[in-house]
């Protein structure tokens, strides 16, 4: 989820949460549960600060992130408190890799503030079909409209671009559907830039919740199944572009 | 001025153009130079340190070659100087390793015509068969002075590096990270390289690395084991020469000369690459 340099970092009891955003408009968290780690230990009751996503990444990759076989890296990560470096130290067969990652003051993110405002429709379904109709959007189209309703057409996604209009349906009755709860009508459209980015968590995932609030705030949700079983997950928040009128 | 030579053996040529694909990574034009038992690559790099060369290559003539005939350009300097663009002949080679070539034979010849050509002619499939290229070439100038064999180094510290895939995939991640980085390394067989940026600092610590014995003159000074001394190089150009890896080395060893330069030292039963990389800055 690293559309952009900058994150920030909350480490909490029970676990940490990283938040990328975006132009305020769109916000990505991934949660990382303390169960992901053999040993996990917290003095405050919450540690904020913001770092550089992209170093952090790399860090984390120095032997190839798992890719490498047989061979399995170790990790620790360490956090002084406020104004010190976020400290990780890796190893693989005897190879030990230490890094700094300098901190920063955390900004403000934006809170969303999506499940007081009631949740009108959710859709759960496995990824795969979300992704395919994802991928297949048209590029040239600047927005996607997304309706989700009780009735016909429950959940449609469309595009509007230069070599026409494009409408993909999704059926409740379709296997891939684990789960479909919409309480009335809401069309709304996002724009496809700001879309674009929950692309990557979503190849990742397993299942993909889709939820609208009745202000028509788009959440997708991703669970992702790691190596060893661990579930994680993704959440990402999208504006809706403000109606024109003509609708 | 005479040469020719034939390769019949895949292995060698295979090797061959491993060599002269990554001289095609490294620079635009490169000397060869034939003796009567070795065949030499050389790169110069302009502001090395001691007019260093970037590269030098040597490689048994015998290994390689079978039906050798060379007459250099005089009695006493019985040897050859030539400057080609590596990135012409690598492209020739390439068609020599299809996995289809039944009967690879590869010979290189000297031909003179207007100026100094480099023939090349293959054969692949089909005996009797041949694929021929010419590739022109020029004597450069200032030979005796700029392509003669370096020195070996005053260096610091001396140590053998671990397989370079490893050590190529972690540098490949702190490319990413900053422009420049630094090696170092002690005398108790620790290699560390490292990377600073505004963002992030990281080390990568390899240990228990063995250590090459030099009874030379020029050789590490006395001194504490565990005192780290280090060179700070562009990751760009180390990348280029870390894809050297192809042509298999069976011991890589690394010199650091402190704050100035690093030199590498590929070993192979029979070619040695020894690479120069001048530090960036004195840290």
């Amino acid at each position: 989820m690293n559309f952009r340099d900058q994150a920030n970092v909350v480490l909490s009891p029970s676990g940490i949460k990283v938040t990328v955003e975006n132009a305020k408009c769109a916000q990505a968290n991934a949660f990382i549960e303390s169960d992901m780690f053999q040993e996990y230990e917290i003095e405050e009751e919450m540690v904020i600060f913001k770092l550089n996503l992209t170093s952090w990444i790399e860090c984390l990759n120095i032997f190839g992130g798992g890719t490498s076989g047989a061979a399995t890296t170790s990790l620790k990560m360490r956090y002084r408190g406020h104004g010190y470096p976020l400290v990780l130290e890796l190893e693989e067969d005897g190879v030990v890799t230490d890094c700094e990652i300098n901190t920063e003051e955390p900004e403000d993110t934006l809170d969303f503030d999506f499940f007081s405002t009631g949740i009108m429709n959710k859709v759960i379904m496995r990824s795969e079909c979300l992704k395919e109709v994802f991928t297949d959007l048209d590029v040239t189209s600047e927005m996607v409209e997304i309706i989700m309703s009780p009735e016909a057409p429950f959940f449609r996604v469309s595009t509007f671009g230069n070599y026409g209009t494009s409408q993909t349906e999704i059926s409740t009755e379709s296997e891939m559907v684990e789960h479909f709860e919409c309480k009335q009508t809401l069309k709304q459209r996002y724009r496809l830039a700001l879309l674009k980015p929950s692309m990557k968590p979503l190849s990742a995932a397993l299942k993909v919740s889709v939820r609208m609030d009745a202000r028509g705030f788009l959440c997708l949700q991703f669970m992702i199944k790691t190596d060893n079983h661990h579930i994680c997950f993704i959440e990402y928040f999208c504006c809706p572009e403000e109606e024109e009128g003509d609708d | 001025m005479k040469f020719s030579g034939t390769m019949m053996e895949l292995g060698c040529i295979r090797q061959f153009a491993h060599i002269v694909g990554s001289l095609a990574r490294l620079s635009k034009v490169c000397v060869l130079r034939i003796t009567r038992t070795h065949l030499y690559f050389i790169i110069n790099e302009p502001g090395t340190v001691h007019r260093a060369p970037g590269l030098w290559a040597e490689l048994d003539l015998g290994h390689y070659f079978s039906a050798v005939t060379m007459a250099g350009v005089s009695e006493e300097h019985n040897e050859i100087f030539l400057e080609f663009e590596p990135d012409k002949l690598s492209g020739t080679l390439r068609h020599l390793q299809v996995p289809e070539c039944q009967c690879p034979t590869l010979k290189i010849k000297l031909s003179k015509k207007l100026s100094p050509c480099l023939t090349l002619e293959m054969q692949m499939s089909t005996p009797g068969q041949w694929f021929t290229t010419s590739q022109s070439c020029h004597s450069p100038g200032d030979s005796g002075n700029l392509y003669q064999e370096p020195e070996m180094p005053q260096f610091t510290t001396s140590i053998y590096l671990p397989p370079l895939k490893k050590v190529r995939h972690v540098v490949e991640r702190m490319k990413n990270l900053a422009a420049n980085l630094t090696l170092s390394a002690n005398r108790k067989g620790t290699l560390v390289l490292s990377i600073t940026s505004d963002t992030a600092s990281v080390s990568t610590y390899f240990r228990k690395l063995s250590m090459p014995t030099w009874d030379m003159e020029g050789g590490p000074s006395q001194g504490d084991d565990q005192q780290l001394y280090s060179a700070t190089v562009e990751i760009k150009k180390l990348l280029s020469f870390l894809a050297g890896e192809q042509i298999g080395p069976s011991k890589v060893i690394c010199n650091i000369v402190e704050d100035r330069m690093i030199h590498m030292f590929l070993l192979h039963d029979d070619v040695t690459l020894q690479y120069f990389l001048p530090a960036t800055r004195s840290t």
